[in-house]
């Protein structure tokens, strides 16, 4: 079934597409052009139901919405995976922030205690 | 007699009802006692300072490995400082070991030393956590490949060769974990040391729940798989 070969290589672009780590702006283009063309065939898919099923015949499954779902595990597996690694950089930076404001508070606790007079 | 060339660092989170007593026993043989608030509610913050020691405070609560990290960031900018010992905040630990650990890393000139339960005394140590540090022992000493007797001890020295190397990326429990693997990385030298464990009502009412063990696991994996920015 030419739908197991396909759904292989989606697993597989999408583990090396997470693997390969932050991109810069062509991952950014890639992830809005894919965006774009699930709406594209969502519209499509919406005026003529039919057609998805012809597309699912020709790749070997029985029915249209099976390969909604097909395609929607994989699309929601990236997704997930997408944001995990997005959450994870963003509580990096959340930490290494906190520590740079831990850090100067402490110098600007200890230069105004010296100012004032205070011993520390 | 206090040392002056040592920092002791104690990573906190509401730890308001004992921190007084941990750090007044410190003070009797440490001069700089740095505490890193983790974004403690009960006032810690206050207690410690008023208990004479340097306090370092994240607004918000990061993980004691974050802690750490910014222990070490601190005292990494303080030349003069040449031993730096990791002592957690709820007593179980014993400044005599502390502070004959730092001696040991003293004369034998080591970059790191790690505190072992297994040539001291454990007092009060659940069966269940016996089993359970057994399991991570041996996952330790695959993972990283030092020949360990114990892990996941709070209580290590470490010297400036060693702060410049080690950069904690694991904020939570994991930290353990990854400064053995940094040891091994950077062929640090190490010993092991000899310490005692108090498992008080107290710190085992504060300790990791034993199913952290399968967090702090899945955490090293999650690491090695995704790539940091």
């Amino acid at each position: 079934m030419i739908v197991k070969i396909l759904l292989i290589a989606s697993v597989l672009v999408v583990a090396w597409w997470l693997l390969r780590g932050p991109g810069r702006g062509g991952r950014l283009a890639a992830t809005r052009l894919a965006g774009l063309f699930l709406a594209g065939g969502a519209v499509v898919a919406i005026l003529a139901p039919n057609a998805v099923t012809r597309v699912a015949n020709f790749v070997g499954v029985g029915r249209g919405a099976d390969l909604v779902l097909y395609v929607l595990v994989v699309v929601f597996t990236f997704v997930c995976l997408g944001q995990y690694q997005q959450f994870r950089r963003l509580e990096e930076k959340l930490a290494r922030l906190t520590r740079a404001h831990a850090l100067l508070e402490h110098e600007v606790e200890g230069r105004h205690d010296s100012a004032v007079g205070r011993d520390r | 007699m206090t040392q002056t060339a040592t920092a002791v660092i104690v990573p906190m989170f509401n730890e308001g009802t004992v921190i007084r007593d941990v750090l007044d026993e410190l003070h009797e043989s440490f001069e700089l006692v740095i505490c890193v608030d983790d974004g403690s509610s009960d006032g810690s913050a206050a207690v410690a300072r008023e208990a004479g020691a340097t306090v370092l405070r994240h607004r918000v609560n990061l993980g004691q490995g974050a802690a750490l990290q910014t222990g070490f960031d601190y005292v990494r900018g303080s030349a003069h400082i040449e031993h730096l010992v990791t002592f957690d905040a709820d007593g179980q630990h014993s400044v005599t070991d502390a502070a004959s650990m730092v001696t040991r890393a003293r004369e034998t000139g080591v970059d790191v030393v790690l505190g072992s339960r297994t040539g001291g005394a454990t007092v009060g140590q659940p069966a269940h956590k016996r089993l359970l540090l057994r399991a991570g022992l041996r996952f330790s000493r695959l993972s990283s490949g030092l020949e360990l007797t114990d892990t996941h001890n709070g209580l290590r020295v470490l010297n400036r060769n060693a702060l410049q190397v080690i950069r904690l990326t694991q904020r939570g429990m994991a930290h353990a974990s990854e400064i053995e693997a940094l040891i091994a990385r950077h062929r640090l030298t190490w010993a092991e040391h000899p310490v005692s464990i108090r498992y008080s009502a107290y710190s085992r009412s504060k300790g990791q729940s034993s199913l952290n063990a399968f967090n702090i696991v899945y955490d090293l994996m999650a690491a090695r798989l995704t790539p940091t920015a």
